[in-house]
């Protein structure tokens, strides 16, 4: 009798510390997706200032759209926690949006070497913090949904497992025109 | 979504199957060797299975090759080479493929090209970290962005279900089994082993000489059995990455229609690309038999469950003509 009760024991005992790893193997990810998606705005902000000055002398008289890019990047920097950060960047995406639109009425622009590979590694960039920030909110779904089925919810309640944010695409961002940068074939 | 966890456990342990079975395999022939040619486990014949202990050697040694140098050995003998990032194509390609990394959350993968006109990809290495993609000029040509990106999260795919470690493995020792199989036979021919085989009872070595006349066919059917189920998953994952399974269905659409069979792929290869290089007619037929000697799906039913991902109807059924 004694031995059944030892192995049942020793078999939550293993449950648990498997479910408690796992869970907190899965929040890692997910903060090292979070700081992934921060590497790749990072690089799109370093490129935002080459965009600005190789198209400014084209540009003359949309000073205050490039201004508006500007502004919007230094604000997107600062910006901390899940919400803020994806508003500030839906500003900046609007702002960089108006920037290519503009850039189809100076043909002289599109035909310009240094803009084409500028154009091809900003739209690389974004597409790359698109799929970060959809590879962590899938990670999050993962992540929540471990969390609040049962049994692991016992786990994450007993250890305080807090429930991750999504990052969500703000409205602005969503309404951003399309731009097809792909190479002519 | 995928569990590419269980995948990969899945794929690990098939190929420690492959392993084993692979040794087993060359163990029972240097055996048999040994019992056939050298009169050995008697105590007239050699005091040590010498072609057991070769073929046991021989083994671990194409193993190990496989293993720690198979990707380098696929990767040459295709003559693919490393990206020349002036080409704005190259690095649209990298650019592609660090794109499909992050969407798929694994480490970058190195990426190779082959000057060659016929659109293909293909992913190997022996897990994440030392995977890499290649991808053929004839496909950058032919597929747009969103299209290419298709085909590179397919491979993604692959490389995050740790389906190249056991195509990687089949690769090399399909090699190793093929090579055996041809000494195999040229003995058994020769006149003097026929003597041999008369002063012992046929009961014990009748299925030795099986095993060495099937071999060949053993290791197609291995290659075979692994290849069908884990297009499809492949293609899944993709959708899953990109979020648009109309990219790859189209990239799939316009290389059936370019048809343009990839001169440089053997039989030892042919499993590892994205679409078969070889071109054979049994692809496209969906029968038990074609399933289990087919290296990969019918093209038309990996477009049409594309399209069906992507909530569109099925496209049109190619006219035999086009």
């Amino acid at each position: 009798m004694i031995f059944v009760i030892w192995g049942i024991v020793f078999v939550v005992g293993i449950w648990i510390i498997s479910t408690y790893n796992n869970l907190t193997a899965l929040r890692l990810r997910v903060q090292n997706a979070w700081h992934q998606i921060n590497v790749q705005l990072k690089r799109r902000y370093d490129l935002i200032p080459n965009l600005v000055e190789t198209v400014k002398g084209y540009m003359q008289f949309e000073q205050d759209t490039l201004q508006k890019v500007i502004d919007a990047r230094s604000k997107a920097m600062v910006s901390t926690g899940v919400k803020q950060a994806a508003e500030a960047q839906g500003a900046l995406n609007e702002s960089l949006g108006k920037v290519f639109a503009l850039m189809e009425n100076y043909p002289d622009l599109k035909s310009n070497k240094n803009v084409l590979d500028l154009q091809e590694e900003l739209a690389t960039t974004e597409n790359q913090i698109a799929f970060a920030r959809q590879y962590y909110n899938d990670l999050v779904t993962q992540y929540n949904t471990k969390r609040q089925v049962f049994p692991g919810n016992v786990i994450a309640g007993f250890f305080k497992f807090q429930p991750s944010e999504f990052f969500s695409a703000p409205e602005a961002e969503m309404a951003l025109p399309k731009v097809n940068l792909s190479l002519q074939r | 979504m995928i569990d590419f966890a269980q995948r990969q456990v899945h794929n690990q342990r098939c190929s420690a199957a492959l392993v084993g079975c692979f040794i087993v395999v060359f163990l029972i022939i240097g055996g048999a060797a040994d019992y056939l040619y050298l009169d050995g486990f008697t105590p007239a014949g050699a005091p040590f299975p010498i072609a057991t202990v070769f073929a046991l050697g021989l083994a671990t040694f194409t193993t190990l090759t496989a293993y720690y140098g198979g990707s380098g050995l696929i990767l040459g003998s295709l003559g693919a080479e490393k990206l020349d990032i002036q080409i704005p194509e190259h690095r649209e390609l990298r650019n592609i493929v660090t794109e499909m990394a992050l969407a798929s959350g694994s480490a970058m993968p190195q990426v190779y090209v082959i000057y060659d006109p016929a659109p293909n990809a293909l992913a190997t290495g022996t897990n994440e970290k030392n995977a890499a993609i290649c991808v053929t000029t004839g496909l950058l040509t032919l597929l747009d962005r969103e299209e290419t990106q298709g085909v590179v999260a397919h491979e993604m795919s692959h490389i995050r279900n740790e389906d190249i470690l056991l195509m990687t493995l089949v690769s090399i020792l399909l090699g190793g089994i093929a090579i055996l199989a041809d000494f195999g036979q040229r003995g058994i021919y020769s006149a003097r082993t026929g003597r041999r085989l008369g002063q012992k009872s046929p009961l014990i070595f009748l299925p030795l000489i099986l095993l060495i006349a099937l071999s060949p066919l053993i290791g197609r059917l291995l290659a075979m059995a692994v290849s069908r189920q884990r297009e499809y998953l492949a293609d899944a994952g993709a959708a899953q990455y990109t979020r648009n399974p109309g990219g790859l269905a189209r990239a799939l659409e316009k290389i059936r229609d370019a048809g343009i069979p990839f001169q440089k792929a053997s039989r030892g290869t042919a499993h590892l690309f994205f679409t078969n290089p070889l071109r054979r007619r049994l692809d496209d037929s969906e029968s038990g038999l074609a399933n289990l000697l087919s290296t990969h799906p019918p093209i038309d039913r990996r477009i049409a469950l594309l399209y069906e991902m992507a909530g569109l109807a099925k496209p049109a059924v190619r006219s035999l003509t086009a």
